[in-house]
């Protein structure tokens, strides 16, 4: 099947009943979107397809024929990080790491829409992304430093 | 282990899904995903053969003129986004999983899982809905009240696809409540949908998770039809901590809970109490 991956077209074979998540991991090098739950409920996969913000592990990956998926590898421009990337590191929302790339896609999903979010809103948005490290709290931080970082404000 | 293959077919439009689905034995439909892919994911559901309707543009009209017809492929998000006409589909949506949930997610698949637990099923049942569902042979329409018949189980039929819910517009004085233990990401252990149309005098209650099929209070609308028959259909009403304790213990009532993981059979008859009994007050004072 062929479908566009961080605006590449991409030809794959996927086998049987194997999600989105598997295919980008496994068939097209792209271990940016992590595997945990299977389940939705952690986020770790998140991914844009289509431009909407989804579980890549809800997704048959059969199903994902022409369609247009941006993952979290797309970010970065080479070696210089989003601004998303940049304030996630400069304010220490990082600990050990796993549930960072989905919490990124989900982050830029919000600041795309919307530049400013309220404190609530960004709760919101990030409802279905699980961190069992940090607490949330330098998260959150992180959230504000990048819609500042991402608008040049 | 040799796992059976898969076929998929990718629906162009309601007819090219209907022919693949008529043709094939045991097909397995798949909109959002949000249901099959984890029963896929955990090796639970293994479908021989896929039919993917998420394409199916016509499934996502919403159509409001007094008589709402929501498509079965309007999500959770556009439930939000998007007047959904009816405010406690609207309050249901808001509380269905994630935002990476509910930009997957359907109302068509909440009809087609018919889960007990389904969010928008409650709504559904106190709106007195329709569900359309459409074949080769053509559209029938189903009420609510007769479309589910057990835990996952309704009268689809395997060669039929639920194509939209339809409900008269009841007004702006109704809710959704739902006890679950975050308020994020949450399967309900027990929800309520409460609607009063004041102008076509009539009271529907919805009890979700609470027995095998999305319940009707039908003890419980008798008698808050009575307290707005008393008050003024067209009225604000303040209802009496009498009252609407009576109105909780009926919804309660009607309930045919379980334990399980969840919750226990008495915990849910209580929070239905609590939720009816909130719901009213809200509710009423709502003209």
């Amino acid at each position: 099947m062929k479908l566009t991956v961080n605006g590449d077209e991409r030809e794959v074979e996927t086998a049987d009943h194997e999600s989105l998540l598997t295919v980008l991991r496994e068939r097209l090098g792209l271990p940016g979107s992590k595997n945990a739950c299977e389940q939705g409920e952690c986020g770790s996969c998140s991914v844009l397809l289509d431009g909407a913000l989804v579980c890549a592990c809800l997704v048959l990956g059969a199903a994902a024929a022409g369609r247009e998926v941006r993952t979290v590898e797309s970010l970065a421009d080479g070696d210089r990080l989003h601004p998303v990337q940049r304030a996630f590191v400069d304010m220490g929302a990082v600990q050990c790491g796993f549930c960072t790339p989905g919490l990124i896609v989900s982050t830029y999903a919000l600041l795309k829409e919307n530049p400013e979010p309220s404190d609530q809103e960004v709760r919101e948005a990030l409802s279905g992304n699980i961190c069992r490290c940090t607490g949330y709290g330098k998260i959150l931080e992180a959230v504000q430093r990048a819609s500042a970082g991402m608008y040049g404000r | 282990m040799i796992i059976p293959g898969v076929s998929v077919h990718i629906g162009r439009d309601v007819d090219d899904a209907l022919e693949n689905l008529s043709s094939v034995k045991d097909a397995t439909l798949l909109a959002g995903g949000t249901d099959l892919l984890v029963e896929i994911n955990f090796g639970r559901a293994r479908p021989t053969h896929v039919i993917v309707i998420d394409r199916l543009d016509e499934l996502k009209a919403l159509d409001r003129n007094g008589h709402i017809r929501m498509g079965a492929l309007v999500t959770y998000t556009r439930m939000l986004a998007d007047d959904p006409g009816s405010a406690a589909l609207r309050e249901a949506a808001r509380t269905v999983g994630s935002p990476q949930i509910r930009n997957a997610g359907t109302l068509g698949g909440n009809l087609g899982t018919a889960s007990p637990a389904g969010d928008t099923l409650p709504v559904l049942a106190a709106l007195d809905a329709t569900v359309v569902l459409r074949s080769r042979a053509g559209e029938r329409r189903v009420k609510f009240a007769d479309y589910m018949t057990g835990p996952k189980k309704s009268v689809r039929r395997p060669d039929e696809i639920v194509v939209a819910a339809e409900w008269d517009d009841a007004g702006p004085a109704q809710t959704f409540m739902k006890v679950g233990t975050r308020n994020a990401m949450v399967i309900a252990v027990a929800g309520l949908a409460l609607v009063v149309d004041r102008a076509r005098r009539r009271v529907g209650v919805g009890l979700g998770s609470c027995g095998p099929t999305i319940l009707r209070a039908p003890d419980a609308e008798k008698f808050a039809a009575g307290l707005f028959d008393e008050a003024g259909w067209d009225r604000r009403m303040r209802p009496t901590e009498v009252a609407r304790t009576e109105f909780g213990r009926l919804a309660a009532a009607a309930a045919r809970p379980i334990d399980d993981v969840r919750g226990t059979a008495a915990y849910r008859r209580h929070v239905l109490a609590v939720m009816a009994s909130r719901a009213l007050a809200r509710v009423a004072t709502i003209a």
